[in-house]
């Protein structure tokens, strides 16, 4: 019974932090964009504009809830919710603290992996059921996209696995009290950055919805409650693979000086920032230039990175 | 001279009859009329032919003749078709004529000479009802499908209260609506092929890539597109037709809305057209403040396009700095001409006020700011190794086809031929300034933006010259058909006093003739053709603008690329729809 009150509670904790978190991104990426755009962003709604995420709610979930008469109903509606459903369930196995966690899963990695795959669906369903030419262009580039990402995103932490020899994210961060991941497995790390990119689909690598171009792609005819969703989901698409970044390259919650859940919290910020940043800075490339570069130069790197990797695991523990 | 003189000898010597008469114009371009049945073949001619032919056809109207009175030594006509070509081998233009006396006439198309003449012609069969046998699709551009009448006519109104009250019943939305479905098959596209369906995909008019109302619509094979129609005159606001009923001054702020981003940029040619039919010199300082203020207007437009252009390719901050560096140009514009986008601030015989107090400082330091910024803006957008990915080989075309097809300004030079309407033809006092003419090699996406890019460098330079060089004297010529006229002497004596009346109340009169004069405007090349019947207006006013034979070269260029790509060309040709559409 203990357990699974304290299941429950972390459940919750979690979903509340996580359904803080994404929207207060909204207002983090606004000011920051802002901020190296040279300009002032949100900032008349509340102290710095903070409320704006409030403002921007409200007005979303008091929308008219339309869905377009020549869309395929049932499968538009259900489309954004799997991108909330997969990334939210992947919470669940990320460590945030020593004893905080919803579940402690000995293939925590996998489950990952597998979740972010069903993100996919979201975007090519919405894409399919808006029967909109924009959308199928934004959903099929979605597909192509993030199949051919997650390919190497999976292979660009087996290194990780190999060494740390385990799939249970508790145990990887804890592997990593002498030496984070990232020294010995940097070119995994930075696979799974740009990997992870293209999973939560994100400037400079959002050609799904890429706006100077397919308008905005898969969630074009999207409005409301239903779009906010797509909204939200990628913000905590965001939050998770920077979470994850810090679990499997920096240490998860080891630190000094602060408690554990504070450096957490630090380290996952730092790649939400590094993220915006890069959306700031960097044009998008073309929807081919980017699967050629994922296949051709990505996956070969991914597999040497593991190759290496395992022999030298080999020939350490052999 | 000797150039032209031989050129009208050696069209007399060949084609004898056919040249009806030699007409002699203001701005000395040599003008031939030839009759209707042989127009074809001279043009041919004169295109493929000659020694240094006449490679460009740079403009192609109509005028309706009916009303007009001072026609002396012209032959009979009810509508004149008009061909203005270049050569760039002579540096030299010539003008054919070709009288129509029908009321709804017909004349053999060109299309097959020049390509670039598809548009042109179906815009004047549109403005005018003239029909051009051949073409392979006679209709209408720039006015809707269900429009009735030919705007450009006489006898169409000018004005919405001259045409009955608006009213949009049911069967009139649904024709309207029924007027905007594409037929594939009336552009000669097919459907599918073999093994595949084509996907055609309407872009625009609301769309955020298109920088405006530009539509068009793309057959796509995947994401590959295959081939594309543009439907344009989405933003036709009758600029032409309102020439004729505005007075010579009036019309000036009318220009501003051409290009819109251009400003003072669209005055310019204007006003050197109506002052060389009036004969009117413009005193140095006058020209110095001209030039200072349309380099400034070259440099925000260019900064409007360096942004917008990145933003095409992704790129989401860049046009956020530009933007701002804008801002202060338009902070100049403002303390000089009172207003920003629309300054509205050349006149004819100079400009409208002298500089204020502080001019200096203000574009100095703009002069001083400029420079360091445009290096941020090259490693942020033109070093980008994933801009040069986007651009690189894409929308490529040579020289060759540049000028087959009108293509002048950045995208000429683009291609590597070096020719500035500054330089090689200077107008308004550009010969006294020092500067370079950009150019690059492979006439592609990016190569059009390292030329402008470097345009901005070179307009900051003849700033420079301008602010270290500006000359005192008047702003305006006392010319006395100078509008409005100086006001200092009309208290003093009865002439000026006149003249200041006559030239307020209904603006100079200019002599009946037609010039036309071309600036380098910040897009390409834009002129004013003016035609006057001996009146206080124009009698025809012809703009011919630069976006109009660059859209309509889109398609060429984009073919076999990506949807993607298409958008970076429509960014990279550089183009405002109002300039276009007019």
């Amino acid at each position: 019974m203990i357990t699974s009150a304290h299941t429950v509670l972390a459940a919750l904790g979690v979903l509340l932090g996580v359904f803080t978190i994404a929207p207060g991104l909204i207002w983090l990426e606004r000011r920051l964009l802002a901020v190296w755009q040279d300009r002032y962003g949100p900032n008349r709604v509340g102290p710095f504009g903070i409320l704006q995420v409030v403002a921007d709610m409200i007005k979303i979930f008091t929308k008219e809830d339309w869905v377009p008469p020549f869309a395929d109903k049932p499968v538009f509606i259900i489309a954004p919710t799997i991108i909330m459903l997969s990334t939210l369930m992947s919470f669940a196995v990320v460590p945030v603290g020593p004893n905080i966690g919803v579940i402690d899963m000995n293939i925590g990695l996998l489950f990952f992996l597998a979740m972010s795959s069903m993100g996919a669906y979201s975007v090519v369903l919405a894409g399919w059921a808006s029967n909109n030419k924009y959308s199928l262009l934004g959903g099929m580039r979605g597909a192509s996209q993030m199949i051919s990402y997650e390919v190497f995103m999976g292979l660009s932490l087996l290194g990780v696995v190999l060494m740390n020899g385990s799939f249970n994210l508790r145990e990887i961060v804890l592997a990593q009290e002498g030496m984070w991941n990232v020294i010995p497995q940097f070119f995994g790390f930075l696979i799974f950055l740009l990997a992870g990119l293209a999973e939560s689909h994100r400037l400079p690598l959002d050609v799904p919805e890429a706006e100077s171009e397919i308008i905005a792609g898969f969630h074009s005819e999207y409005s409301g409650m239903k779009f906010g969703m797509f909204f939200v989901g990628e913000y905590i698409g965001v939050t998770l693979v920077s979470a994850m970044i810090a679990t499997l390259f920096f240490g998860g919650w080891l630190g000094p000086w602060f408690p554990p859940i504070v450096w957490m919290l630090i380290k996952t910020f730092a790649f939400i920032c590094l993220f915006i940043l890069l959306r700031a800075s960097l044009p998008r490339p073309r929807y081919d230039q980017l699967l050629s570069y994922g296949w051709k130069v990505m996956l070969p790197l991914a597999i040497l990175n593991l190759m290496v990797t395992g022999a030298i695991v080999v020939a350490t523990t052999g | 001279m000797s150039e032209q003189a031989t050129i009208e000898k050696q069209l007399d010597r060949q084609f004898g009859d056919a040249i009806l008469t030699h007409q002699s114009t203001k701005d000395d371009v040599p003008t031939l009329w030839v009759e209707k049945a042989r127009a074809k073949e001279v043009l041919a001619h004169l295109k493929n032919d000659i020694d240094q032919p006449y490679k460009m056809l740079y403009d192609l109207t109509a005028l309706d003749e009916r009303d007009r009175e001072h026609r002396d030594g012209q032959p009979d006509s009810q509508f004149t078709v008009l061909y203005h070509l270049i050569s760039f081998d002579r540096n030299s233009d010539v003008r054919i004529k070709v009288p129509l006396d029908d009321k709804y006439p017909h004349l053999d198309s060109i299309t097959d000479v020049w390509p670039a003449s598809n548009w042109y012609e179906r815009e004047v069969y549109d403005m005018f009802g003239v029909n051009f046998d051949g073409h392979p699709n006679m209709r209408r551009l720039l006015m809707p499908k269900t429009w009735e009448g030919h705007p450009l006519r006489k006898e169409h109104p000018a004005r919405a209260t001259e045409m009955g009250q608006f009213e949009l019943p049911d069967w009139k939305h649904d024709r309207e609506q029924q007027a905007y479905e594409f037929k594939p098959e009336e552009w000669g596209m097919k459907r599918q092929t073999e093994d595949a369906d084509f996907m055609f995909l309407n872009l625009g008019p609301q769309h955020p890539g298109t920088h405006g109302v530009l539509r068009m619509i793309l057959q796509l094979d995947g994401e590959q597109l295959v081939d594309s129609v543009p439907d344009v005159g989405y933003h036709h606001r009758g600029a032409e037709k309102m020439g004729e009923r505005q007075s010579w001054h009036t019309y000036i702020p009318y220009t501003d809305r051409i290009d819109y981003l251009g400003g003072v940029m669209n005055n310019f040619p204007y006003v050197l057209t109506v002052e060389k039919m009036l004969g009117i010199e413009v005193p140095d300082r006058a020209k110095v403040i001209r030039i200072m203020m349309a380099e400034l207007f070259r440099i925000a437009s260019h900064l409007v396009w360096y942004g917008t252009f990145a933003q095409d390719v992704g790129a989401l901050s860049p046009v956020f700095y530009m933007f701002n560096d804008r801002e202060r140009i338009l902070k100049i514009v403002e303390a000089v001409c009172g207003d920003r986008m629309h300054p509205n601030w050349f006149r004819i015989g100079g400009v409208a006020q002298d500089l204020p107090e502080g001019w200096e400082k203000m574009v100095q330091d703009f002069v001083d700011y400029m420079p360091k910024r445009l290096k941020e803006y090259d490693s942020l957008v033109m070093k980008n190794k994933i801009f040069q990915a986007r651009t690189v080989d894409i929308g490529a075309y040579d020289t060759e086809e540049a000028i087959e097809w009108g293509i002048t300004g950045p995208g000429l030079r683009a291609t590597g031929l070096e020719w500035d309407w500054r330089k090689k033809r200077p107008y308004g006092g550009y010969d006294q300034f020092e500067f370079d003419i950009p150019t690059a090699t492979n006439g592609d996406s990016y190569d059009r933006g390292v030329v402008r890019v470097e345009e901005i460098r070179q307009s900051l330079r003849i700033i420079q010259q301008c602010i270290d060089n500006m000359p005192s004297g008047d702003y305006k010529s006392d010319h006395p058909q100078a509008t409005p006229p100086r006001k200092e002497q009309t208290m003093q004596d009865i002439e000026t006093l006149i003249n200041h009346f006559v030239n307020v109340t209904w603006g100079p009169r200019v002599p009946a003739g037609e010039a036309i004069v071309s600036v380098e405007a910040s897009k390409g090349v834009n002129g004013y053709y003016l035609v006057s019947d001996d009146s206080t207006r124009s009698y025809r006013t012809r703009i011919r603008v630069p976006s109009f034979p660059h859209i309509q070269m889109v398609p060429l260029i984009s073919r076999g690329h990506t949807v993607a790509d298409l958008l970076a060309i429509l960014g990279s040709v550089d183009f405002v729809l109002a300039d276009l559409d007019r």
